[in-house]
């Protein structure tokens, strides 16, 4: 039977509205409806929610359900799945449906208040839109003298989210998301009758990262968001689609904006990346945009100071500075479209001759560039690679430190549904069980930090542990300091037949390694080792050659300025507390001839560099994010800001004054739309690609302990104080509190509060025990303290000691 | 006899070229119809459309809660507003919402009226006002506080706490306690 026939068979007959209709089995009645172009009101139905059936709106009349017999009453068509032979009349044809929406819609409307016209909903209002359409332009109710049940306007349910009951309509959307979909059942619909409202639990807040797609999908006014409350009507504001610039999902967001500024984002529909559902971070966290230390012109320093200047003159001080500044090295960012990223990865090669770029401003080893050039780049649903889709479909996936709620929303909510809905089986390498973990069903493998590799290692004899080709291994950028493990995972996919994914935290990680942002790789994957990789490179760019050795990567860029090995460094979006040793990053910026700084706000680096220029932000360039499926994310311009050039074209300036004065070639392009032609037009490498060496024998050497020192584990949580975050109170007021994981056994050693001394500083905080963790590891958030775990207290994986410290 | 003449009548001749000085005579005994403006002005229709005006209850409190519902409906785009939120601490108007930018623009104002038919809360409305003329286009577009009714006795410049009801309520469904020394409505015709 080839699948033309078993999709026919599945396929069941009916008839609506004296249309007839082949739909799969199991579709709904109010979806059949559609494809005969019958829109039935609704509320309560959401096609990614389960059917509840709740508001009632969608009655239709059901003369035949099939069995030759008619329906006693109209029937929710949202709840009804379809049946060979049967015969649906809606308010279309029928006259009973139509009377019983009327009578519904009344019904809803005699307590939702009537204003409309301070609410935040009104204008693109499901209720408004369907009581003119479906409802009576009179109210019996308040006509006879009724009056209205209020409730005192609206609560907090949590600092981001408010609720107005009097406009709610109990179609259960809300709490059916909170439960089915982001797994935070903190709200739920309490008392009975007209008094019927969605409560929280008093003593939980609901503390959720995906509390925004409430307020998104809820077809009244009664949720909704402190940051956009009534800050604009939904016909002031004019719509552009983007991408989410936070994290490597790429998920699809809905950018709106009243003369030049945005003014709420919404999440976007794309059922191939994040279905309808984004996380509060993509949602809210856009007014970094418009702070006041937002740059806005070039400045050279002169004299000590920095000074406004011209484009061209920064542009011309620039060149010449890094021409007397002798070798240069180059630090992206992960933040970086890939256009933007291939010119940065062009204008060191091209511009300054030299392999020293390296977009990872974070803790990062050798193996991991080796790993990424050997295991990631070019790796898409073409050749291999997983997707949303796989992993929705696989049969088992694992992660490795990585922590999906946290660095990635939209494949924790994928994960989430894919073991809801399939019971797929999931596992994930880390130091204890968090919390995203028991909502998408998984299960631990304790590993302490800086031996995974073990671990992953030993899955193989762990007959619980089943992986074959419909599994998926995800991996964390934060294994790159764990010695082997990236290595071990390779090998775990390569034995098993497993689909293998590295998963970054920023959005331009995926793209700088795809163009090439790294000391070991050319752009679309060429070996910098391989000759004739290189020759295709350098013909592409039209150039004569291009270098031959590796270069440094960025520990050994800041290292070799400080040791006055380089002379200049360009630094793109670097925050200093985030790379691997912050102090040494400092002292690298203070030791160097030269520095330029393309930034979009004064940061640390700007603020010592020798010239800065201000770049556009994702809202003022086109470009394109690569997700960690390798997929390409393109989104247009928000704003025309002519003003506001992209990383490329300021590149693109700094590189012909280079070549004016005899050093390099120009990039060949200005740009955006001119990088994105370079860069499809020089392909991916069709070549031999370079295999993971095997890392050396003892590999085992980070392991801490003795002397009272426990291992430190961390990552960063989603809401924290990360830069990109800035302005935005109520997002950060959701965030979790900073807490310290430790065992019980230590919990008892140590009073409410704990100190952590490492070899870098100090950090308290209060302590949670966690039961699932090992007694010589403690887990402290990266970034919701201070300046950051890196700047305050240690590298991730070495050890710090432990002493309680009451207040 | 001159070639003009010729051919034509007697009352050709003689009346015709009077009879036009009869109007003038006729006219010195009518009333004047002449204005005197700008020395004198002189009041227009009571239904005039003239310059807006945003009322206020009668504490002083604003009515205008910023729904943008005059923008939607004005036919030639000349109003801007933003929205806000009333708190506690700092109250413009009865309710949560209050109209933080209110911007008329003269310059493209049709004076059709549509935008105070939209009103819901009786905001705003139009007065008699017609000088509606400058020198420089900057000062034809008129801000929430050229726009703002005066304060009469009785009114307190806002913010400041609802005066006259427990709620908004009180305001929207006038059962509020009316201030003795406060006309009732200090809106101007529309």
């Amino acid at each position: 039977m080839t699948s033309a026939e078993i999709e026919k068979t599945d396929l069941v007959t009916l008839t609506i509205d004296g249309v007839q209709i082949s739909v799969p089995a199991g579709t709904l009645v109010i979806r059949a409806a559609e494809q005969i172009g019958v829109q039935v009101p609704r509320f309560c139905d959401h096609p990614l929610l389960d059917p509840v059936g709740a508001c009632r709106q969608c009655l239709v009349d059901v003369p035949d359900a099939g069995n030759g017999r008619p329906m006693p009453k109209p029937q929710a068509s949202c709840t009804i799945p379809v049946a060979e032979g049967m015969v649906v009349n809606t308010q279309a044809t029928s006259q009973v449906a139509d009377k019983a929406q009327h009578g519904i819609m009344e019904f809803l409307l005699i307590n939702h208040p009537l204003d409309c016209p301070m609410c935040d909903k009104g204008g693109e209002c499901p209720l408004q839109n369907q009581a003119m359409s479906n409802g009576y332009g009179e109210s019996r109710f308040s006509a006879s003298g009724g009056v209205k049940r209020t409730f005192p306007k609206p609560i907090n349910i949590s600092a981001q989210i408010l609720l107005d009951r009097e406009r709610c309509i109990l179609c259960a959307r809300c709490t059916r998301f909170s439960e089915q979909i982001a797994g935070d059942p903190f709200i739920e619909m309490v008392e009975r009758g007209a008094l019927q409202q969605v409560g929280i639990y008093e003593k939980e807040p609901f503390e959720s990262y995906f509390s925004g797609n409430t307020i998104q999908i809820c077809p009244v006014g009664a949720l909704t968001s402190a940051d956009y409350r009534f800050r604009s009507r939904p016909y002031d504001l004019v719509s552009t689609p983007s991408i989410a610039e936070h994290d490597a999902c790429g998920a699809a967001v809905r950018v709106d904006h009243r003369r030049g500024r945005v003014m709420r984002r919404l999440s976007g529909d794309d059922p191939d990346v994040n279905e309808e559902w984004i996380t509060d971070k993509d949602r809210f966290a856009f007014w970094y945009l418009f702070g006041d230390d937002r740059l806005s012109y070039p400045q050279i320093r002169e004299d000590g100071e920095l000074r406004p200047a011209s484009w061209p003159e920064a542009f011309a001080v620039a060149a010449r500075g890094l021409a007397d500044a002798g070798a240069v090295g180059v630090l992206p960012g992960g933040r970086l479209t890939a256009e933007d990223a291939f010119a940065y990865s062009t204008f060191a090669r091209v511009a300054l001759g030299t392999n020293d770029v390296d977009f990872r401003a974070r803790p990062h080893s050798q193996e991991e560039a080796d790993f990424l050039a050997a295991e990631v780049v070019l790796r898409t649903d073409d050749n291999g690679g997983p997707t949303y889709a796989d992993l929705e479909a696989a049969n088992s996936v694992i992660l490795v430190g990585l922590e999906p709620e946290d660095e990635a929303g939209s494949i924790f909510l994928r994960l989430r549904k894919a073991n809801s809905k399939r019971r797929t089986r999931i596992w994930s390498v880390a130091p204890y069980a968090t919390n995203g973990l028991h909502k998408m069903g998984g299960t631990l493998i304790p590993a302490r930090p800086g031996a995974e590799a073990s671990v992953v290692n030993g899955l193989t004899h762990d007959t619980d542990v089943e992986l074959d080709s419909a599994s998926v291994i995800l991996v964390g950028e934060r294994m790159a300091t764990s010695p082997g493990a990236l290595t071990a995972v390779a090998r775990l996919a390569r034995t098993s037949g497993a689909k293998l994914a590295w998963v970054p935290r920023r959005a331009g990680d995926r793209g700088a390694v795809e163009t090439g942002c790294l000391p070991n790789l050319l752009p679309g994957g060429r070996p910098v080792t391989d000759a004739s990789a290189r020759v295709d490179a350098a013909t592409a760019w039209g150039v004569a050659g291009l270098p031959d050795r590796p270069g440094r990567d960025a520990d050994a860029i800041i290292a070799a300025v400080g040791s006055g090995d380089l002379g200049g460094l360009v630094v793109g979006g670097v925050d200093p507390d985030d790379t691997a040793d912050p102090a040494a990053f400092r002292a690298a910026l203070d030791a160097a001839k030269f520095v330029v700084a393309l930034e979009l706000r004064q940061t640390d680096v700007t603020r010592v560099a020798d010239v800065v220029f201000p770049v556009a932000p994702v809202t003022d360039k086109p470009g394109t994010f690569v997700n960690w499926e390798g997929r390409a994310r393109e989104f247009p311009a928000v704003f025309v800001n002519p003003n506001a050039l992209p990383d490329a074209r300021v590149l693109a300036g700094v590189a012909e004054e280079l070549s004016a004065l005899g050093q390099g070639a120009a990039l060949g392009f200005r740009t955006s739309g001119e990088a994105h032609a370079r860069m499809v037009e020089m392909g991916p490498w069709d070549g031999e690609r370079t295999s993971l060496p095997e890392p050396a024998a003892s590999s085992s050497s980070a392991v801490v302990g003795g002397d009272g020192e426990v291992a430190l584990a961390t990552w960063k949580l989603l809401l924290d104080n990360g830069t990109m975050q800035d302005g935005e109170k109520y997002l950060r007021a959701t965030a979790r509190t900073p807490v310290c994981r430790v065992s019980a056994a230590v919990a008892q050693t140590l009073g409410a509060m704990v100190t952590l001394e490492g070899d870098r500083g100090s950090v308290t905080l209060p302590v949670e025990v966690t039961d699932d963790l090992a007694d010589d590891v403690v887990w402290v958030p990266a970034n919701s303290t201070g300046n950051g775990v890196l700047a305050d207290l240690a590298s991730p994986g070495s050890g710090v000691r432990l002493k309680g410290a009451d207040q | 006899m001159s070639p003009e003449q010729e051919g034509k009548t007697l009352k050709e001749q003689l009346w015709d070229p009077v009879a036009g000085f009869g109007v003038t005579f006729r006219t010195m005994f009518k009333k004047v119809v002449t204005e005197q403006y700008p020395f004198q002005k002189e009041p227009t229709a009571p239904r005039f459309h003239g310059r807006h005006q945003l009322n206020r209850w009668p504490d002083g409190l604003e009515k205008c809660i910023g729904c943008e519902l005059c923008a939607w409906a004005c036919p030639a785009d000349a109003i801007y507003v933003e929205g806000a939120e009333n708190t506690d601490a700092e109250r413009f108007s009865p309710g949560e919402r209050y109209g933080r930018v209110y911007q008329i623009n003269y310059l493209r104002c049709i004076l059709c009226g549509l935008c105070i038919e939209a009103c819901p809360t009786r905001a705003l409305t139009m007065t008699n006002e017609y000088e509606l003329a400058d020198d420089n286009r900057a000062d034809l577009i008129y801000e929430r506080q050229d726009l703002l009714a005066p304060l009469l006795p009785g009114m307190e410049q806002p913010p400041h706490p609802m005066r006259l009801g427990d709620d908004e309520g009180d305001y929207y469904r006038g059962t509020f306690k009316s201030p003795s020394s406060a006309p009732d409505s200090q809106e101007a015709t529309s």
